[in-house]
């Protein structure tokens, strides 16, 4: 199944139910063996619903999230459920989580969610999972096992000793940039609980890990870094296939490390720059990537967006709808046996994944 | 003849240790003022992270962490968004002005001078190019 969404495909096809997207989210689509088994889900991620006061909220942000439901539920074929990525709101409070579940409750079809950092360190978590359930849990789905972790987790020290305040501590966690922050961390609980629940199933299941954190070490300045992710892919090695997405970073990455194939999510808020723009600062962003454009502030949608996601034969093709700028697709190549960039992927860029430490 | 070689190894001594160049700013003058200038940024930084900066509560960094992004190195530039040649305070003002939903500074306002000190220290090192893309 090789569907291309874009945007002339979708209006050229909408009309007769085909194509798809005009989107800002990730569409991922998971290719089996048979293809009566490949579906797709859609994904959308970082939206940081900011209260202003009262019932007012940032509009820019709003629309990214509202923009992003209204596509995804014109998709078609209808994606079989919709992953939301996590930084729902900006400063975890009961309003913003309420305002951004109101929007999402106008997604047609089952919705799972990832916990971010943003909806966590207020309350640790707790009205986010009054109304969205488990932090970290795993369902199956058409021969493919799903986990979620919660990986925004840090040390408890930080959490429950280093701060006055519950607001003081979310909002020096929610500056990307802020040294007083903490790394991210799945933990020795949930690493604990993945390692039995991953016991059950059977090595040749396709494995879909979805974290907020990249579970790859990238750039420790902007938390782009999960402290025990060596620890988490040292638990995935044993399977044939296994794809790790994750939202946090605003922007188009991915990578291949051993046999998991990691791919970011964009935001439906704003974008981020790649760290390598920060002068002062070394980064590993993968080699693999290939850059999205700068964006353009004057267009208050260029960069952000959404995605979806076809799955194949236990690999996935995302595709990322982006507002101004071409659509781009990263899809799983059996050949090289890593992601890649299906438009922007030259003979001298074809280069081995990074060595990873 | 004889003079003027004492004077020039006396110059030599004096340069060898540092001791005298003709009117060198002194030390304490170049505390002072790198004080001056290191103060500034940390009031930039400061009004970088400012949930009042702007009207809505949304702050610089959320988009441009450690001011990532914003090329004051590449100022002044043709701005196509803008269609003239644009100075950095101008995209400064753009941003509080919409993002931030915000009232604009003058180009000489403290807070501002503050904005771009931050900026463009985040960016030291970094090749200056004016007109870049």
């Amino acid at each position: 199944m090789n569907i291309k969404y874009d945007r002339r495909s979708f209006i050229k096809t909408s009309t007769v139910g085909v194509g798809a997207a005009v989107l800002p989210m990730t569409m991922v689509e998971l290719a089996f063996a048979k293809p009566s088994e490949n579906f797709t889900f859609a994904y959308i991620s970082d939206s940081h619903i900011q209260q202003i006061k009262g019932t007012q909220f940032v509009r820019n942000w709003d629309r990214g999230l509202i923009r992003a439901v209204a596509e995804t539920n014109l998709l078609t074929p209808k994606p079989d459920f919709i992953m939301y990525g996590g930084d729902l709101a900006q400063m975890g409070t009961k309003p913003e989580l309420d305002h951004g579940a109101e929007i999402l409750s106008k997604l047609n079809g089952k919705v799972y969610h990832v916990m971010g950092e943003h909806d966590y360190y207020l309350d640790l978590g707790e009205y986010w999972s009054k109304l969205f359930g488990r932090q970290y849990y795993s369902f199956n789905h058409k021969g493919v096992h799903f986990v979620v972790l919660n990986s925004i987790l840090t040390y408890d020290d930080w959490t429950f000793n280093r701060w006055p305040t519950a607001e003081q501590r979310m909002a020096e966690m929610a500056g990307l940039d802020n040294p007083n922050g903490s790394p991210f961390m799945v933990g020795d609980k949930q690493r604990e609980w993945l390692k039995k629940d991953l016991a059950k199933v059977k090595k040749d299941t396709p494995i879909v890990v979805f974290s907020h954190s990249p579970l790859q070490k990238i750039y420790k300045g902007w938390n782009f870094w999960t402290e025990d992710a060596e620890q988490v892919q040292a638990l995935l090695a044993p399977f044939d296939k296994v794809t790790v997405f994750y939202g946090h970073v605003h922007q188009i990455q991915y990578n291949q490390i051993g046999n998991i194939a990691f791919t970011s999510a964009m935001a439906t808020a704003w974008p981020w720059p790649y760290p390598q723009s920060y002068a002062q600062a070394q980064q590993l962003l993968p080699k693999l990537t290939v850059h999205m454009n700068r964006a353009d502030p004057f267009f208050e949608r260029d960069a952000t967006g959404w995605q979806f996601i076809d799955i194949n034969s236990g690999r996935a093709s995302a595709t990322f709808n982006l507002y101004n700028n071409s659509t781009r697709t990263v899809a799983f190549d059996p050949q090289a046996g890593h992601p890649k960039d299906k438009t922007y992927q030259d003979e001298d860029q074809r280069i081995a994944p990074q060595v990873h430490y | 003849m004889k003079i003027a070689s004492v004077i020039a190894c006396a110059a030599l001594a004096l340069g060898a240790t540092g001791v005298a160049r003709a009117d060198e700013f002194t030390k304490e003058d170049l505390a002072r003022w790198q004080e001056q200038f290191d103060g500034v940024v940390k009031q930039g930084r400061g009004l970088w992270t400012d949930a009042k900066l702007g009207t809505n509560g949304v702050v610089c960094a959320q988009c441009h962490p450690n001011a990532a992004n914003t090329h004051p190195e590449t100022y002044p530039k043709f701005q196509k968004q803008l269609g003239k040649v644009a100075n950095f305070w101008e995209m400064v003002n753009w941003c509080i002005r919409n993002p931030l939903e915000g009232q604009q500074l003058a180009a000489d306002d403290p807070k501002m001078i503050a904005l771009i000190s931050y900026a463009t220290w985040e960016r030291r090192g970094v090749k200056l190019e004016p007109g870049k893309h």
